[in-house]
């Protein structure tokens, strides 16, 4: 399979803390990666570097064979993003903001088709044509990583980004969102990228799991080979003990 | 021997600050340029900048107005108490209709904008920077600098002009009310030296300080905002920059504005 994400060998280092230290990855077109690590491992860091966000200081991304460099439209085109906080717009109804690529560039819409796109997408993550004129700042914090998903899946994207999906949700929430995202990845086909350190997420999410640890990929491999991964740092990680090679003080 | 090393180090904090100076500036103008080069590049978020000349201009008329009507009645007394000192009174007319209109409409204006827009703007923007909404526009295909950063720039440098001029009428009527019901001035008298003694010049000026006192607020709004720091605390502190380096900026460009406008 081809890579729809290629890394190679990314180095990123703030002042004295080196975040990320020679990360090489591919991630091939349909496949569902979901990257781990304890917190302030680069996870993140290794994110906004594919989306052009962060420019690292050493080596290459490319995206369906295009070089990120910085902001590039054509680059963000092809990607769908459910941030970690929602990261929906408080001056914009729900509608708008599922819809709000929709409403913007070369393809834009008119604004009566647009809104009915938004509320076939907020059906398909549970959410009732009733929420769509109510504002970010009136629903409930499941609502809102919905919403959050509603508007990354709302202009067909080929690549989506979840960035900590089920941080701050209760567990069955969590469940939800984890099978939501699950049925979309597969009826849409898409490669996806997860962050997170749920580890029912990894489980529910995940063709393939990347750990970074020390600014460094500790471990890659498929989902099923987690448990007998023979990788101490890993098995740690995924079983949560504070014994380990880990450092439970960071 | 210490007095030399505490000498150099004298030396090289000024070094310090005159850098930090001057790298602030830099980016500050880099900001500007990278937000005015996106005009005619588009595209262009009509409806947003409908949303901020809203925002900006028709709400800030009441504070707009309420200072210059209390600023015009203050000055009306004041200029008769100093123009008694030489049987100067019939100066007050006019020396408040160009007082509003070149000085203290633009001025007070602009800087009551700054405490209302600009931080308004901060931290409107410094919070969609701490919970993502920043970077989501990036990954939305739109450009901070077009949908957040343009309109209002633009919505500021044209509705200021319209605030202060607003506040020049009103400042000029609070004049006038002081004058006629407080110090016994002759209403019909007081309009005509009013109306006698303005140039067009002395409107257009006020006019033309307004417009940059509204970019310079949009501008230290957007800025801090835009590059605010993480937490309730760095919003705070981008709120508090925003409208104290606006506020500065007002005072020193309307010098250079007057000097500029106005030569000895």
């Amino acid at each position: 399979m081809s890579a729809m994400i290629s890394i190679n060998d990314v180095k990123k280092r703030f002042g004295s803390n080196v975040v990320l230290d020679g990360i090489t990855l591919d991630i091939a077109k349909g496949e569902s990666l979901v990257v781990i690590g304890g917190s302030g491992t680069g996870k993140s860091v290794l994110l906004k570097s594919i989306l052009g966000l962060i420019v690292p200081d050493h080596g290459s991304i490319a995206v369906d064979g295009r070089k990120v460099r910085g902001h590039d439209k054509v680059i963000m085109d092809k990607i769908g993003m459910l941030f970690q906080g929602g990261a929906l717009f408080d001056s914009l109804p729900v509608w708008q903001n599922v819809a709000f690529r929709l409403l913007q560039g070369k393809r834009r819409l008119p604004r009566a088709e647009a809104r009915a796109l938004a509320i076939e997408k907020l059906a398909r993550v549970g959410l009732g044509a009733e929420v769509a004129d109510l504002f970010p700042a009136e629903l409930s914090g499941g609502m809102q990583k919905r919403v959050g998903l509603a508007r990354a899946i709302a202009a067909t994207p080929e690549i989506i980004f979840f960035d900590e999906p089920t941080t701050g949700l209760d567990p069955i929430m969590s469940g939800v969102i984890n099978s939501l995202i699950r049925e979309i990845v597969v009826e849409l086909g898409v490669t996806a990228v997860t962050i997170t350190h749920d580890m029912s997420s990894v489980r529910a999410i995940a063709d393939t799991v990347a750990m970074i640890h020390g600014g460094k990929l500790r471990w890659h491999g498929k989902v099923a080979d987690i448990d007998n991964s023979g990788d101490a740092y890993l098995d740690q990680f995924i079983h949560g003990r504070a014994e380990g090679p880990i450092e439970s003080i960071r | 021997m210490q007095a030399i090393t505490v000498f150099q180090g004298f030396l090289a904090s000024i070094g310090r600050s005159v850098l930090g100076l001057c790298t602030s500036v830099g980016r500050l103008v880099l900001f500007a340029i990278r937000a005015l080069s996106a005009l005619p590049t588009g595209p262009f978020y009509s409806r947003e900048l409908a949303v901020q000349l809203l925002r900006i201009g028709y709400f800030s008329l009441p504070v707009v107005g309420l200072t210059a009507l209390f600023t015009g009645g203050a000055l009306a007394l004041q200029i008769y108490a100093g123009g008694a000192r030489f049987n100067a009174e019939s100066v007050v007319p006019s020396i408040v209709a160009i007082g509003m209109v070149r000085e203290l409409g633009p001025v007070l204006g602009g800087l009551m904008v700054a405490g209302r827009v600009a931080a308004a703007i901060a931290a409107e923007m410094g919070t969609m920077r701490v919970t993502e909404q920043i970077d989501a526009l990036t990954t939305l295909s739109a450009d901070p600098m077009k949908y957040l950063v343009l309109p209002r720039l633009l919505a500021a440098t044209l509705v200021m002009p319209i605030l202060a001029l607003v506040g020049d009428i009103i400042g000029v009527l609070g004049g006038f009310l002081v004058s006629v019901y407080r110090l016994d001035f002759n209403a019909g008298a007081y309009v005509t030296n009013t109306i006698d003694f303005l140039e067009v010049g002395d409107v257009t000026s006020g006019l033309i300080k307004a417009a940059v006192f509204g970019f310079i607020v949009a501008l230290m709004g957007c800025y801090h905002g835009y590059h605010s720091g993480r937490g309730a605390l760095g919003v705070g502190q981008a709120t508090t920059n925003a409208v104290v380096s606006a506020s500065i900026m007002i005072l020193a460009s309307n010098y250079l504005l007057t000097e500029l406008l106005f030569p000895a």
